[in-house]
């Protein structure tokens, strides 16, 4: 395991496995009366938000007070237009409080690396840009793994805007490398260059679902609007929404899995969300076992 | 195998050891009521399961048995390069009030033994913690003395004691060897 | 008054003249006397006379760089016409154009007189202004052209910006013809661009960073073209980055369009993969490219359709690279890698050296109407001597440019100028 979690891409299929494994050991912590284990007693971990986030957060927190840590926030609000300090001072400044974890959210991709590369602290990613969201790739591989067993030879569905989601990247990345077989599905406008992955790649929403084990839908971010992505919320839904219909075209042991937070009716029905099928909360849970497992294997992990 | 280990207990010893030790924790407790043994991972874990089957055979009783693994309650996390692999914790019932056995192959620091009692009591509270180990090899690091002792082998600290079990695929046996 | 010197026995290049032999070169009052080939009889020279030993080295015309940040007026944290100008030096170049992306932007007369006094006053070599085409650069309004090109601009150019708006695109390159100069378009469909930090493809998706296409280089191209076409104003076209744009130019040059074209060095020597790893060095507009449209500016340069290699020189300051990728800001510091990293060309059979060497002196020269870039006799004595079989390290801290912002940090370059001559006086 290196020191850092910048990435899927920079993970080996063996730390993947790892973290998993060890995600289940915490799953089962998170089972008992006192979910808290003193594992990581007396480390400090930092909370960098620089973007708003109240699901990850709370995720990350939760996992690092379970592990023991003692846990320190710093939100730095993005509407600040205020030239202040540069990232490169606010980094060195935290490190110098002498902490051992910063789980960083940046708008801009690369910035985790950049961190990485500056302090000894184990930096990790909880999204940058539109580049990674490591965390929620191995929650999301945990939950498949949980219900199907495995991820070899699935057949995945990745649907909505891929080119500005981070975390469609990253489980593309970890997919991949499980030999999953994965289909991006969306708008022409919203899909990427990403052949190099073996991807396919299906504008036609019912096409591409046919025989999915999994669909996993993204969150359609409101500030694309009106910038020609798509014409509008409603055109959207019609060609790209999951509702129970369209669901029907997956197999019918198909699992639905979305990142959070939904809009409901603007990429998926409240039916297909709340169906049985549906294993979004899980992945809630699941989330907060597998950050606790990414910050134990860091702990250990060696700089590179 | 190397040269240098050498073989202090055979599968028969073992199996002698651990007759003993169950006749003694039914004296000890008068009978099984509110019994109940967990053993530490790995080797613990087997030698907790053999003990519940001999304590069945001479007592007809069916005691609980459960896993412990003490990785995220160790004192020295940070201090090795890799993770120790977290395993299986399986407590099969609830602590709170029994007499809890906890099991170990071998105890040398008392530190394992330490961080197993904060883990357990994280799952209740037991009303009495036992302790019973196959081998102590003394230089002790915590006031912790075992009720239950199959055998003392004073050891230097040069020396290592490795135990096998048939439940990993080897023949039963403990080894002393020197550290290369 | 400089002293005279005799350049012994150098293997002289000029494209200018044709001159391609081993000789010795005659300076006398900071002028060309004479270049003459090793065999002819050596004149009766006065004894004041300073000798250079070129044996073994080359010897070219001062490199003239069209495309140059020297950043003053108002950004001296990142490079001053003095330090801009003795990075020149450095690099071999005895001539600088620098843009007008200045603050305020160089779009008067009055700005222009304040670089040429302060580089006549600081500098190290000549200093070529170019002249905003828009009041601000902000496309809106051509500036005064007359009166700054009087003042001693050369060229026009709105560089770091492009001209969106096509008629004030048209405008330009008709008002222009009254001074013959040219237009120098910096190619870039904005809104196309969107925002992008890297060139769009595989890579950009995979590093999360937002692409900009080769379309929006080439649809400027293009459009500029057509423009170029329709009012037979003079256009250039700055940084040539893509394929599409190297077609476009090919197309318009067989069809008589008057108008002529440069790359620059970390555009035929680099892909986009230098970006890797968030490098913010290597974070430039037109953005480094793939390895196909690198063959093709290459290509470009090979058949004339590129006629001319400039730096983009444009240093920026360490605190300011040492950024987010997407808010670092964009330019390679390339003075003092131009000549080695263009050399490469030569080894690789791309180009000849004369081929080369006429590409950073005498067809700038040309295209700027300045009368530099040639070892003519009468002409001012701009000369560098190049060891060709020294190889150096790129080391950006031992850059005289205040601009550390180098992708080619650590690479091996062969072609070390080791006496630079402007007007002459001697810099070693």
């Amino acid at each position: 395991m290196p020191k850092d979690l910048v990435g899927i891409k920079e993970l080996s299929k063996r730390d993947i496995g790892q973290v998993l494994d060890t995600a289940s050991s915490f799953k089962d912590v998170l089972r008992r009366d006192i979910k808290k284990v003193p594992a990581l007693r007396g480390k400090t971990v930092v909370n960098l938000f620089f973007e708003p986030s109240t699901r990850t957060k709370t995720s990350f927190e939760l996992a690092e007070k379970r592990l023991s840590t003692d846990v320190l926030n710093f939100s730095v609000p993005t509407s600040s237009v205020v030239k202040g300090e540069s990232l490169f001072d606010t980094i060195k400044t935290i490190e110098a409080y002498g902490v051992d974890f910063i789980v960083i959210r940046h708008a801009s991709s690369g910035v985790p690396h950049f961190i990485a590369e500056n302090v000894n602290a184990s930096v990790i990613n909880a999204g940058d840009g539109t580049n990674e969201h490591p965390t929620q790739a191995l929650l999301d591989a945990f939950s498949i793994i949980e219900k199907k067993g495995t991820l070899e030879g699935l057949n995945v569905a990745i649907v909505g805007d891929i080119a500005h989601s981070r975390v469609a990247k990253s489980n593309i990345y970890l997919l991949s490398k499980f030999n999953a077989r994965i289909r991006l599905i969306g708008p022409p406008t919203l899909i990427p260059c990403m052949e190099d992955y073996g991807v396919e790649v299906f504008y036609d929403m019912d096409e591409g679902l046919r025989g999915a084990d999994i669909v996993m839908m993204l969150r359609i971010q409101m500030e694309r609007q009106g910038r020609s992505f798509f014409p509008s919320t409603q055109e959207y839904f019609k060609y790209w929404g999951l509702d129970m219909k369209r669901l029907g075209l997956a197999r019918k042991d198909a699992l639905v899995m979305h990142p959070g937070p939904m809009n409901r009716g603007i990429e998926i029905s409240s039916q297909a969300a709340d169906s049985p099928q549906s294993v979004i909360l899980d992945q809630v849970t699941n989330g907060i076992a597998v950050r606790m497992a990414v910050m134990y294997l860091l702990t250990g992990g060696e700089k590179q | 195998m190397p040269e240098m280990a050498k073989e202090l207990l055979g599968k028969k010893d073992i199996e002698r050891i651990l007759s003993r030790i169950a006749h003694e924790i039914i004296e000890k407790n008068k009978g099984t009521e509110d019994l109940c043994l967990i053993g530490i991972q790995r080797g613990g874990v087997h030698i907790a399961r053999r003990l519940s089957q001999k304590i069945r055979a001479i007592e007809n009783a069916e005691i609980p048995v459960g896993s412990l693994d003490i990785s995220l309650y160790r004192d020295d996390l940070g201090m090795r390069k890799e993770h120790p692999v977290v395993r299986k914790t399986d407590i099969p019932c609830d602590v709170t009030d029994k007499r809890v056995v906890l099991v170990d192959d071998v105890i040398f620091t008392g530190r394992s033994i330490r961080a197993a009692m904060d883990a357990l009591m994280d799952f209740g509270r037991p009303a009495q913690i036992q302790l019973a180990v196959l081998i102590d090899r003394g230089h002790r690091e915590l006031p912790i003395r075992p009720d239950y002792t199959g055998k003392n082998i004073p050891t230097s600290g040069v020396e290592s004691i490795e135990v096998q079990f048939e439940e990993d695929g080897m023949e039963d046996k403990v080894l002393i060897q020197a550290m290369g | 008054m400089s002293k005279d010197i005799l350049i012994k026995d150098g293997h002289i290049v000029d494209p200018s003249q044709d001159i391609d032999y081993v000789g010795d070169i005659l300076i006398a009052d900071g002028k060309i006397k004479e270049t003459r080939t090793q065999n002819s009889k050596p004149r009766a020279q006065n004894s004041g006379l300073e000798t250079i030993d070129a044996g073994g080295m080359f010897v070219f015309p001062g490199l003239v760089d069209m495309h140059t940040h020297l950043r003053e007026p108002g950004f001296e944290h990142k490079e001053t016409i003095r330090t801009g100008t003795l990075a020149a030096v450095h690099g071999g170049f005895t001539s600088v154009c620098p843009m007008p992306n200045t603050s305020p932007v160089n779009d008067n007369p009055t700005v222009t007189a304040f670089i040429i006094k302060k580089s006549l006053d600081e500098g190290f070599c000549h200093v070529y202004p170019i002249g905003a085409i828009t009041k601000g650069q902000r496309g809106e309004e051509i500036a005064e052209m007359g009166l700054m090109y009087e003042a001693g601009c050369v060229a026009f150019s709105d560089d770091g910006r492009p001209v969106m708006s096509s008629i004030i695109m048209r405008r330009a390159l008709e008002y222009s013809k009254r001074f013959n100069v040219p237009v120098i378009s910096h190619c870039e469909d904005l809104p196309l661009a969107d925002g992008g930090v890297m060139n769009e493809g595989g890579l950009s998706a995979m590093l999360g960073l937002k692409g900009i296409p080769s379309a929006a280089e080439e649809v400027m191209v293009a459009r500029d073209i057509l423009l170029a076409e329709l009012t037979g104003g003079r256009l250039h076209i700055a940084h040539v980055s893509t394929q599409g744009s190297v077609r476009l130019i090919r197309q318009a040059k067989e069809r008589g369009i008057p108008v002529t074209a440069e790359t620059c060095p970390h555009y035929f020597s680099i892909t986009e993969d230098a970006v890797k790893g968030y490098n913010t060095n290597a974070k430039v507009n037109p953005p480094l490219r793939t390895q196909r449209d690198v063959e093709a500016v290459r290509e470009g340069l090979k058949d004339g359709t590129i006629d001319v290699i400039a730096t983009d020189h444009a240093p920026h300051h360490l605190d300011e690279k040492l950024l987010e990728f997407d808010k670092a800001p964009s330019g390679i510091s390339g003075l003092e890698t131009a000549l080695g990293l263009s050399l490469n060309l030569v080894g690789s059979g791309t180009l000849s050296l004369k081929q080369l060497i006429g590409k950073m002196t005498i067809v700038p020269a040309r295209i700027l109407n300045v009368d530099r870039g040639t070892l003519k006799p009468g002409s001012d004595a701009d000369l560098v001597i190049v060891d060709m079989g020294k190889e150096f390290r790129v080391d950006a801290k031992r850059f005289v440019s205040l601009g550390r912002n180098t992708p080619f940090e650590g690479m091996s370059l062969k072609g070390m100028p080791v006496v630079t001559i402007v007007k002459g006086k001697i810099h070693r």
